[in-house]
């Protein structure tokens, strides 16, 4: 037992310990992060233009959304809230997000599972995986198009060799498999970042618990969902919102891969073409700002309806 | 030991996985490496197999501009990357997953919404800063942009880690009057090397691979990193893409990656001992 | 306050200098940013190595990624951050309207030099009577085709887009019936960027269409013409070309070209030393010629490429920098680039050059192909160039690929431009 006052002055003493180690982080997180994004959202409700950086003038909402009055009479909306090419971006990115996430995550975890159990060159296969991961993306999306491309690519030489397709399909190029194949890429590329986080959150289930599993004579299956499942769960959610993070903002890939595709152009892509190839800075940044509230929505929505635990009250 | 015709089956049909897995993971990279041997007109044909071993385009690319010098800068970058962002990220989860205090969860999600801010996005008020700071040009500047894609994804990985490690391996260390400092170093980091590890290869191999900071960020050819260095390999002219060299390269800065998956591997497998203590 | 201190002690500094070096002017170490292919770096000190020694003055070249999106991008960042550790920029032929604000003006500087270029290019650098930029070499694309194909098949060299397409069927279905599988008839660049504006102002120009927006700024692009041409060219992708030609950029029509699967090619001159290379299918096999016209069209077009210098109103040295541009911008500079780089001269008289005729004797002959060079809508569309253009090849894509036809697709274009133009580009 505890002396009281004790156990107080030890808990401020933790709390301000606390604060010291906190503080380095905070510090180069705002500089890096809070002060550009400010700028960002500030950009956003002026005209700036890239020519003139510090020359723009508040405009409110304009960029969003903006009614305007014909000679004639008639009301026409503007801003990117009534954007075609924008609400496409918007769609194109989530579809991207959600598909490609569930997959790796699906992916992720049965390669962990594999690589969990005790079997030779384990090491092997373990930095065999990591491959895709460890190649540079704007280099791996090259290889990719390379090996995707309709006259000289591998994918389609084997897909014809063992009679799936009857001719080479042009993938990049159609509306109806560009999709396809950014979504293919990335799951090949990134479900080894999925598989390792799984792997460590496995590596911490404690091994008694399985041999307990398996004298009791449980079936496999029902040790994953009661048993595995349940404890790789926390970082299994990590992983998730990270990975669907990194989803919402793709960008390297699409634009090397299929840069003008509309099939494929996700929000990150078509802000960047406004902020620089498009001279409308302030317009970009307005979709720059929309796309960091959206995925703050998407986020917020996850932890709620996931019940991820933040703060781990409860557990300890 | 003998072994029944079912347990044969299931044994076999675990090894067809992994060869599954491994074909799967490895096969562009050893389409890469095929294509690194071939050299002019032989990069349009398609082979399954060695047809050529040319070592021309490892030469080009060996002796070309800079090219071994932006791989010494990416390591160094890389380096210094996982470095700052495991000394920051260990003393921050702690205090985020041990300590309670008012905040907390508004602070993890604070940290995750840093995350959610497309890099092209944050170029511009960065390259004001970096400026602002006299980084320019200089590894520094890499370093210290790249803490916002590995910072906050450390922080959440070792909080989640550190949360989860029962309390009693704590309570005997402050019982004996250790300071906070001495719980993470002495309690805490022997057992969180798995996901020390494992975060610090991510964020490792994020810097690694970053590109448009580092463009953007250097002007020098001796400051630039390995993924700058492989987009400015080049053909003889604006539309020609030298596939031999780049791939060439690939495999150059590849290479290094997998000798620090094997040499860590180890470590990762010792997460073993963290779930000993808790069971 | 401070920033006046600082720059008096500067001319202060600057003064001393001047009078201990006494008539001798400073040495200036200038940045010239440009996208390096080959061995430009190694061709680059060559160049300069001439005015180096002349002026005492010296310049490291800053190498970018060949892709020229990711310059844009990147200058445009640096432009605006009013980066003065570059000096002098290199810059694509369509550029200059859209970043003259930060470029400082070299009429007077050039007042000698531009009229020994040809007047189309000094034109297009110029934006309301500055010029922004001094051309240092230019490119044009042309029509390839299979000398030995032809003749076997006893096929003329297309003159008229109708023609090409007629050849390339006969020449296809023959080769293919021999059981040469992998053969097409016309490869080209029909991926959704930049290149593919160029491909098919090609076909527009050439129909008598126009060019998008007229240099008078007025939106020409909805004509029957236009619809004709683009009508011819959504029918090539499946029958004479590959269905993924609608993915191909310069690269990968070469790759089909260089491994002696295409009748016809249309690119720049790059894949005219490449084709001939020793590894080459079709070494030998080949020639260039004019793209061809069509609708009763007279005459070709051939859209203008080439790249330019322009020295950075944030550079702290412009006087060495001027002086760098307009060497490189000069006749000397030039010819040795032509030699040693083989890259297209801009001033006209080069292309009489005896040197040249004999150390590169293709380049003469591009002269003819040069002469029909039609530039971009770059400078009366202003800084919305690259929107225009977006918009253009969209368009363009969308009918190649069967979404909408010409005449849809040409009329919604017109709708979208006039909106963009509003009361004025």
């Amino acid at each position: 037992m505890f002396d009281f006052s004790k156990e107080l002055d030890l808990e401020a003493q933790r709390r301000r310990a606390a604060f010291y180690f906190l503080a380095p982080m905070i510090i180069a997180l705002f500089c890096v992060a809070a002060w550009p994004l400010l700028r960002t959202i500030y950009f956003s409700f002026t005209d700036t233009s890239l020519t003139n950086l510090y020359g723009g003038e508040w405009i409110g909402f304009d960029n969003y959304l903006q009614r305007r009055e014909l000679s004639s009479g008639r009301v026409i909306w503007r801003g990117t809230l009534v954007d075609p090419a924008w609400w496409n971006a918007v769609w194109n990115t989530v579809r991207f997000s959600v598909i490609s996430v569930f997959f790796e995550t699906v992916f992720g975890l049965g390669i962990a599972l594999v690589l969990n159990a005790e079997f030779r060159g384990r090491g092997w296969v373990r930095a065999a995986i990591l491959i895709p991961w460890a190649i540079p993306t704007i280099v791996s999306a090259k290889m990719w198009a390379w090996m995707l491309n309709d006259q000289f690519g591998i994918i389609n030489d084997i897909l014809v060799r063992i009679g799936i397709l009857e001719r080479g399909i042009a993938w990049t190029a159609s509306i109806d498999t560009a999709m396809t194949a950014v979504l293919i890429v990335d799951i090949w590329k990134t479900t080894p970042f999925m598989a390792l986080l799984c792997l460590a959150g496995l590596q911490m289930i404690p091994r008694d618990i399985y041999e307990a599993a398996k004298i009791d004579g449980v079936h496999p299956l029902k040790v994953f969902w009661k048993i595995t499942l349940p404890l790789v769960r926390p970082a299994l959610m990590v992983a998730v919102i990270f990975r669907m993070l990194d989803a919402l903002r793709i960008f390297d890939l699409i634009y090397v891969l299929t840069p003008n595709s509309k099939a494929t152009k996700t929000m990150s892509v078509i802000s960047r073409e406004n902020l620089i190839d498009f001279d409308k800075f302030a317009y970009g940044s307005a979709q720059s700002t929309l796309l960091f509230a959206i995925i703050a929505i998407f986020v917020s929505l996850y932890i709620w309806l996931g019940k991820v635990n933040l703060s781990g009250e409860g557990n300890q | 030991m003998t072994r029944t015709p079912w347990e044969w089956t299931k044994l076999i049909g675990f090894y067809a996985l992994v060869v599954v897995i491994v074909v799967i993971s490895i096969f562009p990279f050893y389409y890469a490496i095929l294509t690194s041997f071939k050299s002019g007109t032989a990069i349009f044909e398609i082979n399954y197999f060695p047809v050529d071993f040319s070592v021309q385009n490892y030469i080009t690319v060996m002796t070309g501009r800079n090219f071994v010098r932006s791989v010494i800068n990416s390591v160094y970058i890389s380096g210094f990357t996982v470095l700052l962002a495991l000394f920051l990220a260990v003393t921050a989860s702690y205090a985020l997953s041990r300590v309670r205090f008012r905040g907390r969860s508004l602070l993890l999600i604070t940290i995750l919404g840093v995350s959610m801010f497309p890099q092209i996005a944050v170029l511009a008020g960065l390259f004001e800063l970096i400026r602002f700071l006299g980084i320019y040009n200089t590894p520094w500047a890499m370093v210290l942009s790249y803490t916002i894609f590995t910072l906050p994804f450390t922080v959440w990985v070792l909080t989640t880690f550190m949360r989860d490690l029962p309390i009693e391996i704590e309570e005997a260390a402050i019982i004996d009057g250790a300071t906070p400092w001495n719980i993470i170093t002495k309690v805490f980091m022997p057992l969180l090397w798995p996901a020390l590890v494992t975060t610090g290869l991510l964020a490792f191999i994020g810097a690694w691979n970053e590109f448009l900071f580092a463009l953007t960020f250097t002007i020098s050819e001796t400051q630039r990193t390995v993924p700058v260095a492989i987009a400015l390999l080049s053909g003889a002219s604006e539309q020609e893409i030298p596939w031999g060299p780049i791939m060439a390269a690939s495999v150059i800065v590849t290479v290094p990656l997998v000798i620090l998956v094997l040499i860590f591997q180890r470590k990762i497998v010792a997460g073993l001992t963290a779930g000993g203590v808790k069971g | 306050m401070k920033s006046l201190k600082l720059i008096s002690i500067r001319s202060f500094l600057a003064t001393l200098i001047l009078s201990i070096g006494g008539s001798m002017a400073s040495a200036a170490e200038l940045r010239y940013v440009s996208g390096a292919v080959g061995n430009a770096i190694e061709v680059f000190q060559t160049l300069v190595k001439p005015w180096e020694e002349a002026t005492g003055h010296s310049v490291t070249l800053v190498p970018m990624p060949a892709s020229t999106t990711d310059q844009f991008g990147q200058y445009r960042l640096w432009l605006a951050a009013g980066n003065a550790d570059i000096d002098l920029y290199q810059t694509d032929v369509i550029w200059a309207p859209q970043l003259a604000d930060q470029f400082i003006d070299l009429t007077e500087h050039a007042q000698d030099l531009s009229p020994l270029h040809f007047p189309s290019i000094i034109e297009s650098q110029t934006v309301d009577g500055k010029l922004v930029a001094l051309p240092i070499f230019t490119d044009a694309p042309a029509l390839y085709y299979r000398k030995d194909l032809l003749e076997k098949h006893g096929q003329p060299v297309p003159s008229t887009w109708e023609q090409l397409t007629e050849v390339a069927q006969i020449v296809q279905d023959a080769e293919r019936s021999e059981g040469n599988d992998d053969i097409w008839g016309f490869v080209w660049q029909g991926n959704a960027y930049e290149g593919l504006t160029c491909d098919a102002l090609e076909w527009v120009k050439s129909f008598g269409g126009g060019q998008i927006v007229e240099p008078d700024g007025t939106i020409s692009i909805n004509n029957p013409q236009a619809i004709a041409a683009l009508e011819l060219a959504s029918t090539w992708p499946g029958t004479i070309s590959p269905p993924g030609v609608l993915a191909y950029q310069e690269e990968e029509a070469r790759g089909v070209w260089q491994t002696g699967n295409a009748v016809f090619m249309r690119n720049w001159p790059y894949a005219y030393s490449l084709g001939n290379g020793d590894d080459s299918a079709v070494k030998g096999l080949f020639d260039v010629t004019t793209l061809p016209t069509g609708g009763g069209h007279d005459t070709s077009a051939a859209t203008l490429g080439g790249w330019n210098v322009a020295v950075s109103k944030y550079s702290e040295n412009q006087e060495a920098a001027i002086s760098l541009a307009r060497y490189l911008a000069g006749p000397e500079a030039q010819k040795t680039r032509t030699l040693v780089a083989s890259n297209l001269p801009t001033i006209i008289s080069l292309y009489e050059d005896e040197d040249i005729a004999r150390e590169q004797p293709i380049i003469p002959r591009w002269k003819d192909v040069f002469l029909q060079a039609v530039p971009r809508p770059s400078a009366p569309t202003k800084i919305k160039y690259n929107e225009v253009s977006a918009k253009f090849w969209s368009a363009v894509h969308n009918t190649l690929s069967g979404d909408g036809s010409a005449a849809e697709n040409l009329e919604l274009l017109e709708f979208e431009l006039e909106e963009l133009k509003g009361s004025g580009w």
